[in-house]
């Protein structure tokens, strides 16, 4: 048999009906719902009088527009009517039709790409989509993941299909040991300015190299997360011993003699050796630094040591025109290095970086420090109500809120600021999440993605220090 | 979903890279629980010198004159001219729905994100795939005449100038079809219910942990 690609393997397995016109129909086996991207899809599906294909496929919660605050009131506690009408009909639609869903006040409730993995409602060698572009984040699996329109998921529900025509094969190596300082949400953020934000189009990328196979799942899932940043809808990591030890008695994982039975399918979820792609992107993981984005688009990106880009030293013009908007959007004066922008805010969470681990590495810059008189805010909000709990049992909430950040309850929170939490017009924020548009966090609000790390540092400090520096200095 | 065979209109230009979707439809207006009524706020940030708020009345905003859809000679555009990557970002099928609210039945551009491209053909829109240079052109035609139209023929795949140039663009057959068409893929894939059948009885078979888990 033809070598194939770990993207290939999924594909092939998911085929139900090879069209001659070149499309096929594609089975997914997993289903996430959330209230933004849902509601027209269940009134879609009332309307033509269909019932979901398939219940247990599906797995939903509110994340969007939940508040950051006083989460024990449920949906009441929501200030906002326009947002407390659509978690409500999120509620309705799955009382409904009888899908499950964590609440508001469940413990289980969060970001659902932060919920799928730690209930272990993603598993390797499943297809899994959401009305939601960064369902890439469960590719860090051995899963083929990614987001999908209204239209789609009303699709889903009814005939747990998709019309899909295959992507290429795209393979980003990363190898090498990762400098100290440096994280997942670096390497991805250094693809991202290498690739362009729409260099992975088409594309399923598979990460790959040492310092991929190096990474811990949640790592995975922030890098993986971006490939749409990337252009790519789906992003794919190879299944290995560390995701069979993440997934060991998730609540939904496999048990006893299946979970025997699925670790040997699983085991041949990698590319195999000579499998083609068409194209391949090599990065030394010893050349990455701390990454930070100074601009309207997450391919504006340099190292931390950086000055912000001159317009002039772009040859492109249409490139050129994007750096001079971006320059009026941000504010800047030329020349400024990335260490003189000063913050107004920070954010650390989303589903990008809001998982256990990021909070850690957050906590353990902030231990003992103080939030720089100079921030009128520095927020982090977990990714869901057990990385909460989980964080609190290990001390985390006071290591922030003593060091003067605000400890909040789950959701996707001012990563697009549907709820309460968003920037001020004209404001810098250093935030965790994944994407720096104009007004994503708050209309005129100014965004410089970054790790948690990185975050954490630039809060004590008031404006971007180079975390490198900032732990050798404490230390 | 509203046919899509041959559109003669006014051409809008929007000349910017990598227009995202938080631009076309910002995050506020995705409260809605409704596939209509986004109109007034697509491009809201560029378009008004306010803060939009869902559920407003649009009509007494103050408008950004400088916004090219708030020119005078571009009003009632329903082909948008637009630069690489158009489309990129959020999944949110709230911006084929706003740009379809406002009167858009046709994006021209070299690129689009792959979500976004997909979302358009499930409302009617059709997104055309031009070569740059070509789209170079077409800025350059729009912008030197006033009304300028251009004549999208989706059957023979062409998009026809004004002094009677004619470019060809590619288009998948299945989503021509269903575009020329105006079906719903819904109806079109339960046609194969038997296939998805048979296929869930062997997946249950060889990996039945994915299966009444989740309950």
């Amino acid at each position: 048999m033809k070598p194939r690609t770990l993207y290939d393997k999924l594909w092939d397995d998911h085929v139900v009906k090879q069209r001659e016109d070149g499309t096929a129909l594609i089975y997914i086996d997993r289903q996430l719902l959330h209230e933004v991207t849902s509601p027209q899809a269940f009134e879609g599906l009332s309307l033509a009088g269909r019932a979901p294909w398939r219940l247990d496929a599906n797995l939903a919660t509110p994340d969007h527009n939940v508040p950051t605050e006083n989460q024990e009131a449920g949906v009441e506690g929501i200030l906002d009517p326009v947002s407390r009408i659509q978690v409500e009909t999120l509620d309705a639609n799955c009382d409904k039709f009888g899908i499950v869903e964590f609440k508001m006040g469940d413990s289980r409730q969060g970001i659902v790409h932060v919920i799928g993995p730690e209930q272990g409602a993603t598993l390797p060698g499943m297809t899994i989509v959401c009305g939601d572009s960064h369902t890439a984040t469960h590719g860090a699996f051995a899963t083929l993941a990614h987001g999908i329109g209204t239209s789609e998921v009303e699709h889903v529900l009814a005939t747990q299909c998709l019309i899909q025509r295959k992507m290429k094969n795209m393979r980003v190596e990363v190898n090498g040991d990762l400098p100290f300082g440096v994280t997942a949400k670096d390497i991805i953020l250094a693809i991202i300015g290498e690739i362009g934000t729409a260099g992975g189009t088409g594309y399923a990328i598979e990460f790959a190299g040492s310092a991929i196979e190096a990474l811990s799942m949640e790592g995975r899932m922030t890098v993986c997360n971006m490939a749409i940043e990337g252009g790519a809808r789906s992003g794919l990591v190879a299944f290995d011993d560390t995701t069979l030890e993440y997934l060991k008695d998730r609540p939904y994982g496999p048990k006893a003699e299946q979970w025997d039975q699925a670790v040997s399918q699983w085991r041949d979820l990698k590319s195999d050796e000579g499998a083609f792609f068409d194209r391949v992107v090599k990065l030394n993981a010893a050349d990455i630094k701390p990454q930070v984005t100074w601009g309207t688009s997450p391919e504006m990106v340099v190292a931390v040591d950086a000055q912000i880009p001159r317009q002039e030293e772009e040859a492109d013009p249409i490139k050129r025109e994007a750096i001079e908007r971006a320059y009026q959007y941000m504010g800047y004066k030329e020349g400024l290095a990335i260490t003189d922008i000063k913050l107004d805010r920070v954010f650390i969470g989303s589903c990008t970086n809001s998982r256990i681990e990021d909070l850690r590495a957050a906590a353990e810059v902030a231990k003992g420090n103080q939030v720089a008189s100079s921030i009128k805010q520095a927020m982090v909000v977990p990714g869901s109500g057990l990385v909460k709990q989980q964080a609190e049992e290990e001390g985390l909430d006071e290591i922030f809120t003593q060091a003067g950040f605000q400890w909040r309850e789950p959701g996707c929170s001012m990563c697009l600021a549907m709820n309460a939490d968003k920037l001020g017009d004209g404001e810098h924020c250093a935030s965790t999440s994944n994407r720096n548009f104009e007004g994503r966090q708050g209309q005129g609000g100014r965004t410089h993605l970054v790790s948690p790390a990185m975050a954490a540092a630039a809060a004590i400090a008031g404006h971007f220090v180079d975390v490198r520096d900032f732990v050798r200095q404490q230390s | 979903m509203e046919k899509f065979t041959s559109h003669k209109a006014l051409v809008a230009p929007l000349d910017r890279a990598n227009v995202d979707t938080d631009q076309i439809i910002p995050k506020q207006f995705l409260k809605s629980i409704k596939r209509s009524g986004f109109g007034p706020n697509l491009f809201d940030e560029w378009r008004y010198l306010d803060e939009g708020q869902p559920g407003q009345d649009c009509s007494n905003r103050p408008l950004n004159p400088d916004f090219i859809l708030n020119k005078g000679r571009y009003q009632g555009a329903e082909i948008l001219l637009a630069r690489q990557n158009f489309g990129c970002g959020s999944s949110r099928e709230h911006a084929p729905w706003a740009l379809l609210d406002y009167g858009f039945r046709c994006v021209i551009a070299p690129s689009y994100a792959d979500i976004f491209y997909n979302n358009c053909f499930k409302n009617g829109i059709l997104p055309v795939i031009l070569d740059d240079k070509i789209v170079n052109q077409l800025f350059e035609e729009t912008f030197v005449s006033e009304g300028y139209q251009l004549n999208i023929d989706l059957s023979s795949q062409t998009v026809q100038t004004p002094s009677g140039e004619s470019f060809s663009f590619e288009v998948d057959e299945f989503r021509k079809h269903c575009l020329l068409n105006g079906l719903d893929d819904i109806g079109l894939t339960l046609a194969d219910a038997d296939s998805i059948r048979s296929y869930e009885a062997k997946r249950k078979e060889t990996s039945p942990w994915l299966f009444g888990v989740v309950k």
